[in-house]
C-alpha cells in the first residue's frame, strides 16, 4: 500500500500494464519526456523507451485513428488526449470506427483500445478544458465508458480498461487529480467495469453519482446523517455498460433517488438513469426523481463557474426536496 | 544573405503506355531492377483482371437496376489503378480501402459474393476472410486514412516486413483526416503507400474545387516524403510505381504518396445522376483514354491479341460472375442477433433485455409466419 493521489494511481496503473504488456503503447502529446500535462504518464518513456511511449503531433483524430490501426494490427494503443474538449476533434474516428470496427466486421477485426482523458470543471483552467459530455459516449453504442472516483479506484478501474477487448473512454476527473490521497494497493487489484460500488448505506434516499461530483455528495450526505438521515450513495464508476440493477436494489429499497452529475441536465447520463428508474422502479418510489446537475448553458470560463457547477448545497437541497414531497 | 530559396520541388509524371497502346519501354529500365522484366504473361494477367473486375461492375449496375443490388458505386475507368495495386502487394501487405476498390478487393481475393452481399446492406459483406489482411469498406471518406497509418506503425513496432496501403479519391485530399494521417507517417517515417485515385469528380464537384495545387502528389511535398503523379489508365506505370513505393516502405524508407489521373466514367453511385453536372464531350473524351480500350491495342499489337482470345476470356469471366451471383443470392438471411453478439466480445449484461426484445420480435415474427 502507498498513499497516492489520482494521477500518481494512474501512473502506477499504466507502469504496471506497460511491464506485463510488451503490446501495450502510448500515444499521445507530451506524454513522453514531459510526461503529460497532468504527469499522468511520468518517467514511462525513460523505462519503456521512445517506441513505447511516443510523443505525437497535435493531431487528436489522428492520434486517434492511427490508435485503431494498430488495434486492429494487434497492438495495445492506449491514447492521451490532453483535454476531454480536444476530443471533438476525433469524433468521427470514436463514432464511425472505434465503436464499429467489431460489430461491423463481426469480429474479424477488433479495437482494444483506451481513450484517456481528463475532464471535468473546477480547476480554473481555460476555455474548453472543463466539459463533461460523457453522455456523447455513453450514447454511441461499441464504446464503453469509465469514471473513476478516488485514487483506488483509478487504478483498479484503468487496470481492467487496459485489458478489455473493446474501446474504453477513460475519463479522469482533473479537479481530483490532486485533491484527494488515499492507500492504494501496490499489487494488481482489478475492478471490474459495469459494477457500481455502494459507498455508503442508509434507507432513506439513493444518491447516484460518479467521477468528481461523489465528494461534494459525500459531504452532503454527512451533514444529512447529522440530522438523522441516512442515504445510499452508488459511484456508478462505468456509465457504460450502466449497473442499473445496484440501482434499481437501492431505489426499490429507499423509495428516493436523486442523480448527481456536473455535465449539462437535458439527455445527461443522468436523464437515461431517471427514464430507466421510471421504467423498472416506478411503483418504489414515494417521491419524485430529482437531477443536480450542471446547467444547460456552455461552461463558463472560471471567473464564473461555482455558478455552473452543483455542489454540496444544491445536493442538501436536492435529498430535503425528496424527503418532504 | 536577406533572401534566398529554401526548397524547390518537383512533380515527376509516369506514362509509359499511351493512350494508343504504345509502350515506351525505354521507360522501364529505371522502374525495374536489373533481374527483373515485366512478361507477356503479366501483361495479359493485368488485361483479364481488368476484364474481370470490369464485369463484376457491369453486373453489379444490372443487378441494381433490376432490384437485386443495393445503391452501389461502379469503378469503371479505373481499373488501371486496381490491377496495378493488386499486382504490385503481396498478400502479407495491408490494404485499407474506400468505398470505389472492389476491383482491388476483388484480386486481393475478396469473394466476388461478399462485395454483392456489401452492396445489398448485408453487413456479412464487411466481414473479410481471415487470411486476408484488409480492411472492410470506408464509407466516411479519407477517415480510414488514419488506420492505415496505425497499423503500418505496429508493422513497424513488430518489426514485421511488410507494407500498407491506403487508397482514397481525390475528395479525400481535402479532409482533415488525410493530412493529419499523412503528417503522422512523414514524421515516424513509417512503412505506408497512400494512393490517390483522382477520379476528377467527388459527387459533382470538380477536383479543381477540392485543390488550388496544380497536382494533388505535390501535397506530400508538406509532410515531408516523395509525391508522384501517374495516369492512373495506365496499368504497367501503376504497377511499376506502386511496386517501388511498396518495396521502399519495407526497407524502411518511410512513405510514399501516388496521385493517380483517371476518371469517373460513370455516375457517382447508382443513386446519382452525373448528367446534371458534367458535359458529355468531357465523359467521351476519357472514354478516348479507357484503361481497358489501351491494353487491349498494346495487347492486339505486340502479341496478337484476338478477337477469339477475347471472346474466351470473356466467356469465363462471365460464368465466374454468374457463379458469385448464384452464390450471393442464395445466401440466407442473416442472424439479426448478430447486432448485440458482436457488438462486444461479452454482451454487458444492461444490453441483455434488449437482446431478449428482438428475440422476442423474431420469434413472433417466425410464429406468424407458421400461421
Amino acid at each position: 500500500m502507498s498513499k497516492l493521489n489520482l494521477v500518481q494511481a494512474v501512473n502506477q496503473a499504466l507502469f504496471h500494464e506497460m511491464d506485463l504488456n510488451p503490446n501495450m503503447v502510448i500515444i499521445g502529446e507530451d506524454v513522453g519526456q514531459d510526461g503529460g500535462v497532468f504527469r499522468a504518464t511520468d518517467g514511462l518513456i525513460h523505462k519503456f523507451g521512445e517506441s513505447r511511449v511516443v510523443d505525437t503531433p497535435l493531431s487528436e483524430s489522428a492520434i486517434i485513428g492511427t490508435a485503431i490501426g494498430m488495434a486492429a494490427y494487434g497492438l495495445n494503443p492506449v491514447a492521451e488526449i490532453q483535454f476531454m474538449g480536444f476530443l471533438y476533434g476525433a469524433m468521427e474516428q470514436l463514432v464511425c470506427h472505434a465503436a464499429r470496427l467489431r460489430t461491423r466486421s463481426r469480429g474479424r477485426y477488433t479495437c482494444p483500445l483506451v481513450v484517456r482523458a481528463p475532464y471535468g470543471g473546477g480547476i480554473h483552467a481555460p476555455e474548453l478544458h472543463s466539459e463533461s459530455t460523457e453522455a456523447f459516449f455513453v450514447h454511441t453504442p461499441g464504446l464503453k465508458v469509465v469514471v473513476p472516483s478516488t485514487p483506488a479506484e483509478a487504478k483498479g478501474l484503468l487496470l481492467s480498461s487496459l485489458r478489455d477487448p473493446d474501446p474504453v473512454i477513460f475519463l479522469e476527473p482533473s479537479k481530483i487529480y490532486r485533491a484527494i490521497k488515499e492507500e492504494v494497493p501496490d499489487e494488481e487489484v482489478l475492478i471490474p467495469l459495469g459494477q457500481a460500488r455502494l459507498v455508503a448505506e442508509g434507507d432513506q434516499a439513493t444518491l447516484i453519482t460518479w467521477g468528481a461530483m461523489l465528494h461534494p455528495t459525500l459531504r452532503a450526505a454527512t451533514i444529512m446523517s447529522e440530522q438523522g438521515v441516512y442515504t445510499d450513495i452508488i459511484d456508478l464508476r462505468t456509465l457504460s455498460p450502466l449497473d442499473s440493477d445496484t440501482i434499481m436494489k437501492s431505489v426499490e429499497k429507499t423509495g428516493r433517488a436523486v442523480i448527481i452529475h456536473e455535465a449539462a441536465l437535458t439527455c445527461g447520463v443522468g436523464a437515461e438513469i431517471a427514464a430507466q428508474i421510471s421504467e423498472k422502479a416506478l411503483l418504489s418510489l414515494v417521491s419524485p426523481i430529482v437531477r443536480v446537475a450542471g446547467f444547460d448553458t456552455g461552461v463558463p470560463l472560471p471567473k464564473l463557474e461555482r455558478y455552473y457547477f452543483p455542489g454540496c448545497d444544491q445536493i442538501i437541497e436536492a435529498i430535503q426536496k425528496v424527503l418532504s414531497f | 544573405m536577406p533572401k534566398r530559396i529554401l526548397e524547390e520541388f518537383k512533380v515527376e509524371w509516369f506514362q509509359l503506355l499511351d493512350e494508343c497502346g504504345t509502350l515506351d519501354s525505354s521507360l522501364l529500365s529505371p522502374l525495374l531492377s536489373p533481374s527483373e522484366s515485366i512478361t507477356k504473361k503479366e501483361i495479359q494477367g493485368f488485361y483479364e483482371s481488368m476484364v474481370l473486375i470490369r464485369s463484376f461492375d457491369e453486373k453489379a449496375l444490372k443487378l441494381q437496376r433490376m432490384g437485386r443490388l443495393g445503391t452501389y458505386a461502379s469503378i469503371c475507368g479505373q481499373e488501371a489503378i486496381q490491377v496495378g495495386c493488386a499486382a504490385a502487394l503481396r498478400s502479407s501487405d495491408w490494404f485499407f480501402p474506400a468505398f470505389r476498390e472492389s476491383g482491388l478487393s476483388i484480386l486481393r481475393g475478396l469473394p466476388m459474393k461478399t462485395l454483392y452481399q456489401y452492396w445489398s446492406g448485408d453487413e456479412r459483406g464487411s466481414v473479410v476472410p481471415e487470411a486476408h489482411n484488409d480492411f472492410p469498406i470506408a464509407i466516411p471518406v479519407g477517415t480510414h486514412i488514419p488506420h492505415a497509418v496505425g497499423a503500418a506503425w505496429a508493422a513497424l513496432y513488430k518489426k514485421d516486413k511488410i507494407a500498407v496501403l491506403a487508397t482514397f479519391g481525390d475528395g479525400a485530399t481535402s479532409k482533415g483526416d488525410f493530412h493529419e494521417g499523412l503528417n503522422f507517417a512523414g514524421v515516424f517515417s513509417l512503412p505506408v503507400v497512400f494512393l490517390c485515385q483522382n477520379n476528377q469528380w467527388a459527387i459533382s464537384i470538380p477536383v479543381s474545387r477540392q485543390t488550388a495545387a496544380s497536382t494533388i502528389a505535390q501535397k506530400a511535398i508538406a509532410y515531408g516524403f516523395p509525391g508522384i503523379q501517374v495516369d492512373g489508365n495506365d496499368v504497367i506505370a501503376v504497377y511499376l510505381v506502386v511496386k517501388q513505393a511498396l518495396e521502399r516502405a519495407r526497407r524502411g524508407e518511410g512513405p510514399t504518396f501516388i496521385e493517380c489521373l483517371t476518371y469517373r466514367l460513370n455516375d457517382h453511385t447508382t443513386a446519382d445522376d452525373a448528367s446534371r453536372y458534367r458535359s458529355e464531350e468531357e465523359v467521351t473524351l476519357w472514354q478516348e483514354k479507357d484503361p481497358m480500350r489501351r491494353l487491349r491495342r498494346y495487347l492486339e499489337k505486340t502479341y496478337d491479341w484476338s478477337t477469339s482470345h477475347e471472346e474466351a476470356l470473356q466467356q469465363e469471366v462471365n460464368a465466374r460472375i454468374s457463379t458469385a451471383v448464384e452464390e450471393y443470392e442464395s445466401v440466407g438471411p442473416d442472424d439479426p442477433l448478430q447486432m448485440f453478439d458482436s457488438l462486444f466480445e461479452t454482451l454487458p449484461k444492461d444490453l441483455l433485455e434488449q437482446r431478449a426484445e428482438l428475440k422476442r420480435r423474431i420469434e413472433k415474427e417466425q410464429e406468424g409466419a407458421r400461421h
